[in-house]
């Protein structure tokens, strides 16, 4: 197997892994938290490496793991003072980890071969190098067993707890009230998000799991309400930015992580634009037709009160005449001087002011 | 080392430590606002978004002047502050995911930017890398220089309108009723913000300029029911920091300046958590002890 | 008899929907006024077009027959719960706020604005907290607090968004009774209010609001079951009114 198709089946299937438990993260308001944790476990592979001496060691893991979560267990206890803001409690505590991080490794750095930057911005395109040799036989490169496990974990983990996951994102008090615990889930999220991030950084860096992470479930939540949906387009998502990133990154010869990220970026970017519901352009659209519908509305009351047949008996700015004109077309209004209503013009008189002023029904008659 | 306060009268140190402690004094005063706007994580953002700017910049003219590089960051900090306002704005992602998409796709366009840089001849990446990790000590004596005019400036602003912005925070609808013109003062004030995180990034660099904005303003409020109490602690706390670390990180070998100055101002934020008069937890829970106390007594 | 406030046909949209639709309206000089109906009526909306806090669809406002808002004229007391209550401020900050629109930009508070400070903070019972941390204060030393700064403001008109929100019955008493002081100064007051049986004790004129407006005048004249369950949408009859 080429180095390029390694390196993009690692790219595949850690995005994937990533954007997984981004979902919820995304659903339940935590972004942020991605960002704290990516940083934080720095500090958890180098005391895990204090304590075994070795770099290659699975209590780095672990360690990592647990300080992720450790992370979120001390940002809310933070929060809970009610001395800081939640946001601002996230912001005090993981530059604090990562900063004893970054000094003990300079610090120790004789004997601690760690690379802050491997760590941070990663390095996939080395990712080859590393093999997996079992029996003395090279079955591939090491970041695709890695990505693969945590993938598993992450689908083993939505698919088995789907139900929970789901009630407790949309509706926390209830779950409780039937007897599966917020609290419980919402660790477990944050351990697989812990794991996750620390099986993905080698191959693409801390920072740019966050990219990972948020980007194809934010673009996925522009496009459907249905959590399934959300979880398949989010995993399409993530696979197409880690090719299409590789891709460009190999044609312009720049960082492969980087390059992943930006292509994150820009479709979300192209369907924040362009989605057909949700998008800015679909915004804009529609915002402009609820006020055209408001005042389509707005001057068939008029006319109704008879105000607008006299003080509007010449219609001059050019916006108004569309809307008479809009108004005709529709078989609402007749005349071009004066406005009268036509039977059809009534009826939606009528409904338009159930609609708009429900209160006064009774008393109309 | 025979005393470690020698350092003080070294004429280099003296030079950084300036910077350290003026990027302390303004992180702490902006970041106070910051903090009470509710904005405490645009830090993040904003720093973030700033890498790429410092990288285009240096494409574009070839020039390492530290002006000239803040000035691109300003740029894509702006651009980026505008994109999460509008995603926030026309569609129902929410701020917390807008924010971490577009921090962590600017720094990655960053890092895209810096590796093609790197092929070309003339780059030094020294130059441009000490905006991600920061690094105190490559301060020239003019990048202070920079500096002390850009904390004149901001400080000057500040105090003049200083009755303003504390009204336009606490109650904007008040301020706008009153007659003043509120989107003026918010677009003034978030630039105000936005640039002394860009000024900041040198020193502490990007990942940790967030905790120089929040750590010193929430320390501070601790001790404080004021604004400007609040806000003068925050700059206190901000130099110190800034000194501190600088003088931490000159002493020991191989001690990073950013780390070091953001350990010390956590230090000082847990020693307010805790410790301060009337919100401390400590006197929160003396409190509390006390009244139970008191009701027992009370039961007989 | 002048008109502190005439509202000509004002309409306010959120989307595609009237939050105000086509309202008409004045209050005399001189008047305690009440602004009621149901949630959603945009009692609030009402304010703050008035203000020119939030854009119109259409409609203008006059203040004593003025179209430009004269400055220094207007006091206006928010929803308390629209500000952050943990913001570094003692009472007294607070309620030399209340004087900035007198200062202009960039000039600061003079003794004299201290001393209409600290005599408005003792009108509504407040000087042994003033230099008390905002947080600290209950729901209603907060509404107090609130109206301290617009009686700083010694304005000619003032708009309070329910001010008796939250507050205990001594809190509420006092409140009127500083608003009635205002009225016999000749001040114009004009107040969103929830409890329909207390508008006849504390209001004389009355402004029946439920998108559109229902009625508008003299307490005596307007406040009665019809108009008020038209308002309201509903068939009871109240206790007290005509």
């Amino acid at each position: 197997m080429s180095a390029g198709i390694e390196i993009q089946i690692i790219a595949v299937l850690t995005a994937v892994a990533c954007a997984l438990p981004g979902v919820f993260l995304v659903l339940r308001k935590m972004s942020m938290m991605s960002d704290a944790i990516t940083h934080t476990i720095l500090l958890g592979i180098v005391l895990g490496f204090f304590v075994t001496q070795d770099l290659s060691s699975p209590v780095l893991l672990l360690g990592a793991a647990l300080i992720g979560v450790i992370t979120v267990w001390l940002t809310e206890l933070t929060a809970k003072t009610r001395l800081v803001s939640e946001d601002s409690a996230i912001g005090l505590i993981f530059p604090l980890l990562f900063s004893v991080a970054i000094i003990l490794i300079s610090r120790y750095a004789g004997s601690v071969h760690l690379d802050t930057d491997s760590v941070l911005l990663g390095e996939l395109a080395f990712a080859p190098f590393e093999r997996m040799v079992v029996l003395g036989i090279d079955i591939g490169a090491k970041g695709m067993y890695t990505g693969g496990v945590i993938l598993l974990l992450n689908i083993l983990f939505i698919g088995i707890f789907f139900k929970e996951l789901k009630l407790v994102t949309f509706d926390p008090i209830l779950s409780a009230v039937i007897g599966f615990s917020p609290a419980v889930f919402h660790y477990s999220l944050m351990g697989m998000v812990s794991l996750t991030t620390v099986g993905a950084f080698e191959a693409v860096g801390s920072v740019l799991v966050v990219a990972f992470m948020i980007a194809p479930p934010a673009t996925a939540y522009l496009l459907t309400d249905d959590l399934k949906k959300m979880i398949g387009l989010t995993a399409g998502f993530a696979a197409v930015s880690a090719i299409v990133g590789y891709q460009l990154a190999v044609y312009l010869d720049v960082s492969i992580a980087g390059s992943m990220a930006v292509t994150t970026g820009i479709i979300f970017m192209l369907v924040f634009f362009l989605a057909p519901k949700r998008g800015f352009f679909a915004d804009i659209v529609k915002k402009k037709k609820q006020k055209e519908y408001f005042a389509e509305n707005a001057f068939l009351l008029q006319i109704d009160s008879g105000v607008n047949a006299m003080e509007r008996a010449a219609v001059t700015s050019k916006r108004e005449k569309k809307i008479m004109a809009d108004l005709r077309q529709k078989n609402w209004i007749v005349g071009e001087e004066k406005y009268a209503l036509t039977a059809e013009g009534i009826q939606q008189v009528e409904s338009i002011k159930k609609e708009w002023f429900p209160g006064f029904q009774n008393q109309e008659n | 080392m025979a005393n470690p306060l020698l350092l003080f009268s070294d004429y280099t140190f003296q030079t950084v430590a300036l910077g350290s402690l003026l990027m302390g004094v303004l992180s702490g005063i902006l970041g106070s606002f910051a903090v009470l706007r509710k904005q405490s994580l645009l830090g993040d953002g904003v720093s973030h978004a700033a890498l790429p700017g410092v990288v285009f910049a240096f494409m574009l003219t070839g020039t390492k002047n530290t002006e000239i590089l803040l000035l691109g960051a300003l740029g894509t900090g702006l651009i980026a502050t505008a994109l999460m306002m509008n995603i926030v704005k026309h569609s129902r992602v929410k701020f917390d995911a807008a924010l971490a998409v577009v921090m962590s796709v600017f720094f990655g366009l960053g890092l895209v930017l810096f590796t093609y840089v790197q092929k070309s001849p003339n780059a030094n990446q020294a130059g441009l890398k000490r905006f991600i990790y920061g690094q105190a000590a490559a301060m020239l004596e003019r990048d202070v220089y920079f500096m002390q005019i850009c904390a004149v400036v901001l400080l000057f602003i500040v105090i003049l309108f200083f009755k303003e912005f504390k009204l336009l925070t606490f109650d904007s609808d008040f301020a706008k009723s009153i007659g003043m013109p509120i989107g003026w003062m918010n677009a003034g004030l978030s630039l105000l913000i936005v640039l002394a995180i860009i000024i900041g990034l040198q020193t502490v660099g990007a990942i940790l300029m967030s905790a120089m904005l929040i750590a010193p303003a929430a320390a501070a409020r601790q001790w404080s029911s004021k604004l400007w109490q609040m806000i003068t602690l925050a700059a206190v706390f901000g130099g110190l920091s800034g000194v501190l670390g600088t003088w931490v990180s000159s002493s020991f070998a191989q001690m990073p300046t950013g780390p070091a100055i953001v350990v010390c101002v956590s230090v000082i934020t847990i020693i307010s958590l805790l410790f301060a008069p009337k919100r401390g937890l400590l006197s929160r829970l003396t409190r509390q002890h006390n009244q139970k106390r008191k009701l027992e007594a009370e039961r007989g | 008899m002048e008109n502190a406030v005439s509202v000509n046909r004002l309409t306010v949209s959120y989307g595609d929907k009237p939050v105000l639709w086509d309202v008409n309206m004045e209050i005399p000089k001189g008047k305690l006024a009440a602004v009621i109906g149901p949630n959603g009526a945009g009692k609030s909306t009402l304010l703050k077009a008035v203000l020119g806090l939030i854009p119109k669809v259409s409609g203008d406002v006059q203040f004593f027959g003025e179209k430009e808002i004269p400055k220094n004229t207007i006091g206006y007391v928010p929803q308390s719960e629209s500000v952050d209550w943990d913001f570094p401020a003692t009472v007294s900050d607070v309620v030399l706020m209340g004087r900035y629109g007198h200062l202009g930009l960039i000039k600061r508070p003079r003794k004299l604005d201290k001393e209409i400070a600290a005599h408005a903070i003792e009108l509504v019972g407040m000087t042994e907290y003033a230099n008390r941390q905002i947080k600290e204060l209950s729901g209603g030393q907060q509404q107090r607090v609130f109206l301290a700064r617009a009686l700083a403001q010694q304005a000619d008109i003032y708009f309070m968004d329910e001010p008796f929100k939250g507050v205990d019955v001594q809190t509420e008493r006092a409140i009127v009774q500083i608003l009635k002081n205002l009225k016999e100064e000749g001040k114009t007051v004009i107040v969103v209010h929830h409890d329909l049986q207390t508008v006849k004790d504390y209001f004389d004129w009355v402004t029946l609001l439920n998108v559109r407006l229902v009625a508008n005048g003299e307490a005596e004249k307007v406040f009665d079951s019809k108009n008020v369950n038209q308002t309201y949408n509903t068939h009871i009859l109240l206790e007290g009114v005509g």
